[in-house]
């Protein structure tokens, strides 16, 4: 049968194909955005969408649940935080259609906050969970997800990590099943979480999660490879596939697809049949804990660590203390950090922002994080989605407590945060009188995933025409009387802006509007800005915008025209007017 | 085919890598090998380093390889050589395209190219170096350098019982199909 080459998440989406999801909802976040991305090629069967934050595609999803039809909601591990209070209350009120919630990890954090571990998750919402290795499993697991979820009445925990959802292996395609059409009946008793309802759903709870652990001990999901007595290894997701490399051809594998319950009988019986047992796994010792509490002896987490993604060469280090062999060439590269692109909408703010040591800077999760980068270094804190406007309030008012009046705070964040979870921060500062100036920074598009829809960009993630938000309706209708729109690459405009706003006598906000240089619809009219040697006093001004595309030689600025768009955010700044765009 | 193979491509943002992994990948899946491809998304993707790993054989478990793991590195940049030396097996081969891109940190002067990365990867390995942009350029465009460097590749790994040009050719938009076979017989050529 012919294979194709896929990568996890691409896999997941033909599993939700395959497995007859009629109704899809999330929000985009490395590393599991793909999966959305690839769901409208089955727009005619399956409707996906982008919601504005986690919580709402996981309500979504878990409302079609409820409504009879299979559904799917993604999100990066962090977005399962926003999702928490649906998800562990809908593990107490059980599925209607089979509710599959994938969680991305991201071990080593390539791009992300921090690296939490999400298997607790569905241990402390008391839900199953599957773990897919390759790319097969993604698609095939989740569809075995779907038939737990129904027969257990409970959502799934479907969790990746970043070399599962990033990774590509071959994958046999199957056909889409489809499912009969539900008929919808209303059930107060299981649907509504009343404290009456949930206590007597709590026991339904704790009796499914038994029988699925005992189902899971027979499951297919869950494979003994039988070779010697000598070494067994429990693994599972992509710590398997590492193992499976690291201990000799004669170890024994009991290789975990269903996690959570752990199917403790499989585990006690291939642990008595093996002298040395190993648990394998990434981030926490979740499954080694579970399997010492139930006194099995294993070796695991005092060799692997805690911390960071494995690959094979790690693993045999810290098993086997075998260090690869590696050469040292002498030589050392100079990093490369991440940097806003040439032409980035945001340099012009946060170079604005740069120039004032009173201004206390509260960020916010995106593209625009990189504003906390040298040389612009325009950020004090960022923690969460949404965080900026609030963290911002929480300063203010510490400030003011103690006297500091000498001090102005901005709270920053893009426009797809602001639909995300800004909004209740927008409203938290007028309620509560804080002395804060809420920015947006509405590039129109949710950059740093790539470049997926939000609600104020005007169109849906299948294509379609949509209602596009007025951010400046949304905050005048909060109360800010003030809200200045203005042109963030236009350095007088944005000075002039934050000191209107500052000076403003009624609440003020603002907005510094300029989509994304790589937006594809848009038409950008880009240019080119050259240095006139001539007046150029080499005095490095211009290296102060933190443009990838300015370099300074000899005592001469040069701009890069293969990376100039022509912004002239660098012209601005240039004492000497030695920068010019060409005409 | 049971040995598996691994190779690394290092280079920066938009480079056109993935392409040549992908090429890579479809010869290899025609010749009944197992493959796993790893790639890392998101923040990292502009002006940053980005790594490509593509591993081969009869089968294949780990997508992901460490230090002093890796057959062959092929770096589009040659300052990306030398950041990702370490992950060359010894007696492993470096495919070095001579071609250098300035970082953020080396433009605002805050750190200097380093000098001789050309020369400190020759001391330690078999290295084939090539222009991969001039001679891309000769052909008419600097967009099929990742085509040339995946002609080396195949010439410096001896892979040539694979039928590499109609894999190209059915990798690769119609259009650009007759540029990239001649990026491909250069690429093969100039090491």
């Amino acid at each position: 049968m012919e294979k194709f080459l896929l990568s996890g998440n691409e896999a997941i989406a033909r599993g939700a194909f395959e497995a007859g999801v009629k109704v899809a909802s999330a929000y985009p976040g490395t590393p599991s955005t793909e999966i959305f991305e690839n769901l409208p090629q089955y727009k005619d069967v399956l409707y996906s969408e982008w919601a504005p934050n986690e919580k709402v595609a996981t309500e979504v999803a878990y409302g079609a649940s409820l409504a009879g039809v299979r559904s799917l909601t993604a999100m990066k591990h962090v977005g399962v935080n926003v999702a928490a209070d649906p998800i562990f209350t809908a593990a107490y009120n059980g599925v209607g259609g089979g509710f599959v919630i994938v969680s991305a990890d991201d071990p080593s954090m390539h791009s992300s906050q921090n690296e939490q571990d999400n298997r607790h998750y569905a241990k402390a919402a008391k839900m199953a969970m599957v773990e897919p290795s390759d790319s097969q499993e993604c698609k095939d697991f989740l569809k075995a997800a779907y038939e737990i979820s129904e027969k257990f009445d409970t959502p799934v925990l479907f969790r990746t990590t970043t070399r599962v959802a990033h990774s590509k292996s071959l994958v046999t395609l199957g056909e889409r099943q489809e499912p009969p059409v539900p008929v919808y009946k209303r059930n107060v008793r299981k649907n509504v979480c009343t404290p009456a309802n949930a206590y007597l759903n709590h026991p339904k709870v704790e009796e499914n999660l038994k029988a699925l652990e005992k189902w899971a001990c027979t499951s297919p999901l869950n494979r003994v490879e039988m070779a010697g007595a000598a070494v067994g290894v429990i693994s599972a997701s992509i710590a398997y596939e590492y193992a499976k490399e690291v201990f000799p051809a004669d170890a024994s594998f009991l290789k975990l697809g269903i996690t959570n319950p752990l199917p403790m009988d499989l585990i006690r019986d291939f642990a008595a049949k093996v002298e040395k047992l190993y648990v394998i796994e990434e981030l926490d010792p979740f499954m080694e804990e579970q399997i010492k509490a139930a006194g099995i002896p294993c070796t695991g987490k005092e060799l692997t660590g805690l911390m960071y993604e494995m690959n094979p060469e790690i693993l045999r280090e810290r098993l086997f203390g075998i260090k690869p062999e590696t050469v040292d060439v002498g030589v050392s590269a100079v990093s490369r950090p991440p940097v806003l692109c040439p032409g980035c909408p945001h340099r012009g703010f946060f170079y604005t922002m740069s120039h004032h040591k009173d201004f206390v800077v509260a960020g916010d999760i995106g593209c625009y994080t990189l504003g906390a980068a040298p040389p612009l270094s325009a950020i004090d804190s960022v923690i969460c989605m949404g965080g900026g406007f609030t963290v911002a309030m929480g300063m203010a008012k510490a400030f003011a407590a103690t006297g500091q009046t000498d001090k102005k705070v901005f709270g920053v964040m893009g426009d797809s945060t602001f639909f995300h979870s800004g909004m209740t921060g927008a409203a938290e500062i007028i309620y509560n009188k804080g002395s804060v100036i809420p920015v947006v920074l509405d590039n129109h598009i949710t950059g740093m995933t790539g470049h997926q829809d939000n609600p104020g960009s005007g169109y849906t993630l299948q294509g379609e025409m949509a209602e596009s938000l007025k951010i400046e309706d949304i905050l005048r209708s909060y109360g800010y009387e003030h809200v200045i729109i203005v042109d963030p690459q236009d350095l007088k405009a944005m000075e002039a802006a934050v000191q209107e706003a500052l000076a403003s006598q009624v609440p003020a906000a603002i907005i510094a509007r300029r989509p994304c240089l790589l937006i594809k619809r848009i038409r950008h009219e880009n240019g080119l800005c050259k240095v006139n040697t001539d007046k150029c006093i080499g005095c490095r001004k211009c290296l102060s915008v933190g443009c990838p595309a300015v370099s300074v030689t000899d005592r001469k600025a040069a701009i890069d025209p293969l990376q100039c768009v022509g912004c002239t955010v660098c012209a601005q700044v240039c004492p000497m007017g030695a920068i010019e765009k060409e005409a | 085919m049971s040995e598996v193979k691994s190779a690394l491509l290092v280079g920066v943002g938009g480079q056109g890598a993935i392409l040549t992994a992908k090429v890579l990948v479809n010869g290899l899946m025609r010749a009944g090998c197992d493959v796993k491809m790893s790639e890392v998304h998101g923040m990292s993707q502009r002006g940053g380093s980005v790594s490509t790993q593509v591993r081969w054989g009869e089968k294949v478990y780990s997508p992901l390889i460490g230090k002093g793991a890796a057959d062959i590195v092929v770096a589009f940049e040659k300052m990306e050589a030398v950041r990702y030396a370490d992950y060359l097996k010894p007696d492993g081969v470096a495919v070095i395209n001579d071609f250098e891109m300035m970082s953020a940190t080396i433009a605002a002067g805050l750190a200097q190219y380093p000098a001789g990365t050309l020369e400190a990867m020759q001391k330690h390995f078999t290295c084939h170096v090539l222009n991969a942009e001039k001679i891309a350029l000769e052909l008419g465009s600097a967009k099929c350098m990742n085509i040339v460097l995946f002609g080396s590749l195949v010439k410096a790994l001896g892979m040539d019982d694979i039928d590499w040009e109609s894999v190209i050719a059915d990798t690769v938009p119609p259009k650009f199909r007759e540029l990239n076979l001649k990026a491909y017989r250069a690429g093969y050529e100039a090491v």
